[in-house]
Formats: structure tokens, sequence, C-alpha cells
């Protein structure tokens, strides 16, 4: 491979710049609908407990549920 | 055939995991725009060179990754070993489709065309994004989570076993009109190969890092939901 000692013709920069775009975008796209789907599962998380609290159960526990979340094999959801 | 289960791992070392990815992404960057000299024939269009290999790179190995989380859930019936796979294959395809971009912008730079159906390396990785396009309608086409669970795992085996043949079968085709990277032709600079070597750890750091935050993620809604209907609420 040989190696320029200065920049070449540089109307190629916006395929570079592009290219470097379009990658951070679907990155920043993709973190965005997670968050979304975070701040979903949050706000669900809260009406949970709320619910749990006025009718006296107990409150969502980790360690409880989640051998309840993995003991479920027929449970029809899309993972 | 019953399913066995493991006690879920929530989000363990998501955190360094992202500490690490969010600081060799721009290492790698500084590396790519002002530590690697300029190649003198495409000159700085050639650093999309670091962008484009690692993510075809990182795509290919999560494919396989996800073939071999396949055989484990076979073999153990353990469905946390499926989530895995399907995560792994997932994110895959979100980096392919970046792939087949910045593939494309570089053809168009380089040689003057969005695609180029007589290259065998782009027509070969089209190939493989459109039989994995096929994972997920197959996936959820199949009520049954034992079933969708057993039948995911051997396409992903069987498509799997299909990335390094046909990575093969390219290589040892005659039409060398695609740069090679790996390899004894590979004759990078040592300052390229170090930024292309990061280059690629940052990659596979983003693809660890996001498969990661997406298990965590449908874990914790399976146990809220798991949680929900043992409380009598759904």
């Amino acid at each position: 491979m040989v190696l320029a000692t200065s920049i070449p013709g540089s109307s190629n920069n916006g395929y570079v710049a592009a290219a470097y775009i379009v990658f951070f975008a679907i990155v920043l796209i993709y973190v965005a609908i997670m968050a979304l789907r975070l701040t979903r599962v949050e706000r669900d998380l809260r009406d949970l407990n709320e619910r749990a609290e006025t009718t006296g159960g107990a409150a969502p526990n980790e360690t409880h549920g989640a051998h309840e979340a993995h003991n479920l094999p027929r449970e029809r959801e899309r993972v | 055939m019953s399913s066995r289960t493991s006690p879920p791992k929530h989000g363990r070392g998501l955190r360094p995991l992202s500490i690490a990815t969010i600081a060799a992404i721009p290492i790698a960057l500084v590396l790519v725009f002002f530590y690697a000299p300029i190649e003198v024939e495409e000159g700085f269009l050639q650093k999309i060179f670091y962008l484009h290999v690692p993510l075809a790179i990182v795509t290919l190995c999560g494919f396989v990754i996800g073939g071999l989380l396949a055989i484990v859930h076979l073999r153990t019936r353990d469905r946390s070993w499926d989530l895995r796979s399907y995560v792994a294959i997932h994110m895959s395809l979100i980096f392919g489709v970046g792939t087949l971009i910045t593939g494309s912008i570089w053809a168009r730079g380089s040689w003057g065309h969005w695609w180029v159906w007589s290259e065998p390396t782009l027509v070969s990785f089209l190939i493989i994004m459109l039989l994995y396009a096929t994972y997920q309608p197959l996936r959820f086409a199949i009520e049954d989570p034992e079933r969708q669970a057993r039948y995911a795992s051997v396409f992903a085996i069987v498509a799997g076993a299909f990335v390094p043949m046909n990575f093969l079968a390219v290589r040892l085709s005659s039409s060398y009109l695609h740069p090679r990277v790996l390899g004894s032709s590979s004759n990078l600079p040592p300052k390229m190969a170090f930024t292309f070597l990061i280059s690629l750890v940052a990659m596979s750091l983003l693809f660890a890092t996001l498969c990661s935050y997406e298990l965590t993620a449908k874990r914790t809604r399976m146990l809220l939901k798991a949680r929900s209907r043992t409380l009598g609420f759904r």
C-alpha cells in the first residue's frame, strides 16, 4: 500500500462524512428506541408497585420475580 | 421435553462495558482521522475502511456467535441461551444494515457505483443479510414458545454455518477486486494496521454493549410481565 505525503484531491470528503454520519445515526436511533422502551418498562413497574401497594400485595421483587419470569415455558410472549 | 432455566443475571458488567465502549469509540476516531496515514490512491475516502470493515467483521462474527449460542440452547434446553442467540442475530442485522450502507457509500466514492453486482464480496454479504432477514419472520410466525425457540435455534445453526463457508468461497474465488484486509495478502502499514485493530476493538465493544443492553431490557420486561401476572393484575 502506498501512502500519500499530503491529502490528495479531497472531492470525496463528503462520502467519508456521509458514511460516519449514517453509522452514528443508526446507533443513535437504536439507543433512542431502547430508551423509549425502558421508559415504558419503568412506567409499568411504577404502575405495578402502586397497584401492589393499594391491593396489599407484595411489591415486585427481583429475586422472586426472576425465577418466575424464567419458569414460564408456555408463556406466549415475544422475546 | 421440559425446558430448564437458569436464574438471569440482570445487567451484570453492563457499566464497565459501556464505559469501555464510550472510551474506545473516540480513541478509534482520533486514530482514524489524526494518526492513520492517508492512502495515495483513494486518499481521504479510504477512512471509510476503518468503519466499514470492522462493521462487516463484527456482523459476520455476530451471526456465527448466534449459531453457537443456539447450539448451547439445543444442548441444554435453557431458553436464556435462545434469548442470547436471538439478541446476537438481531444486533448483527442492525450492524449488517450499517455495513451495506457504508459499503455502498464507499463503492460510490471509489468505483462510481452504489452497487457492483459482479463483485462477489458484496453479493455474498447481501445473500447472508437476505438469509438472516427471514429469521425474525420465521421466529415470530411460531406461536408456541418452545417450538419457536427450537426452530429459531436450528435456523441460527444452519445459517451460522453458512457464514464462514460463504466467506471461504468468496476468498477462494478468482476475483480480487474487493480490497483484502486479513490474510497473507494484507499489506497494511503498521500505523494503519494499528488503527484498524483499535477500530475493530471499538466496534466489538459497541456490539457487546448493545447486546447486553438489549438482553437486560428484554429480561426486565419478561420479569415485569411475569410478576404482574403472579399478582393477578393482567
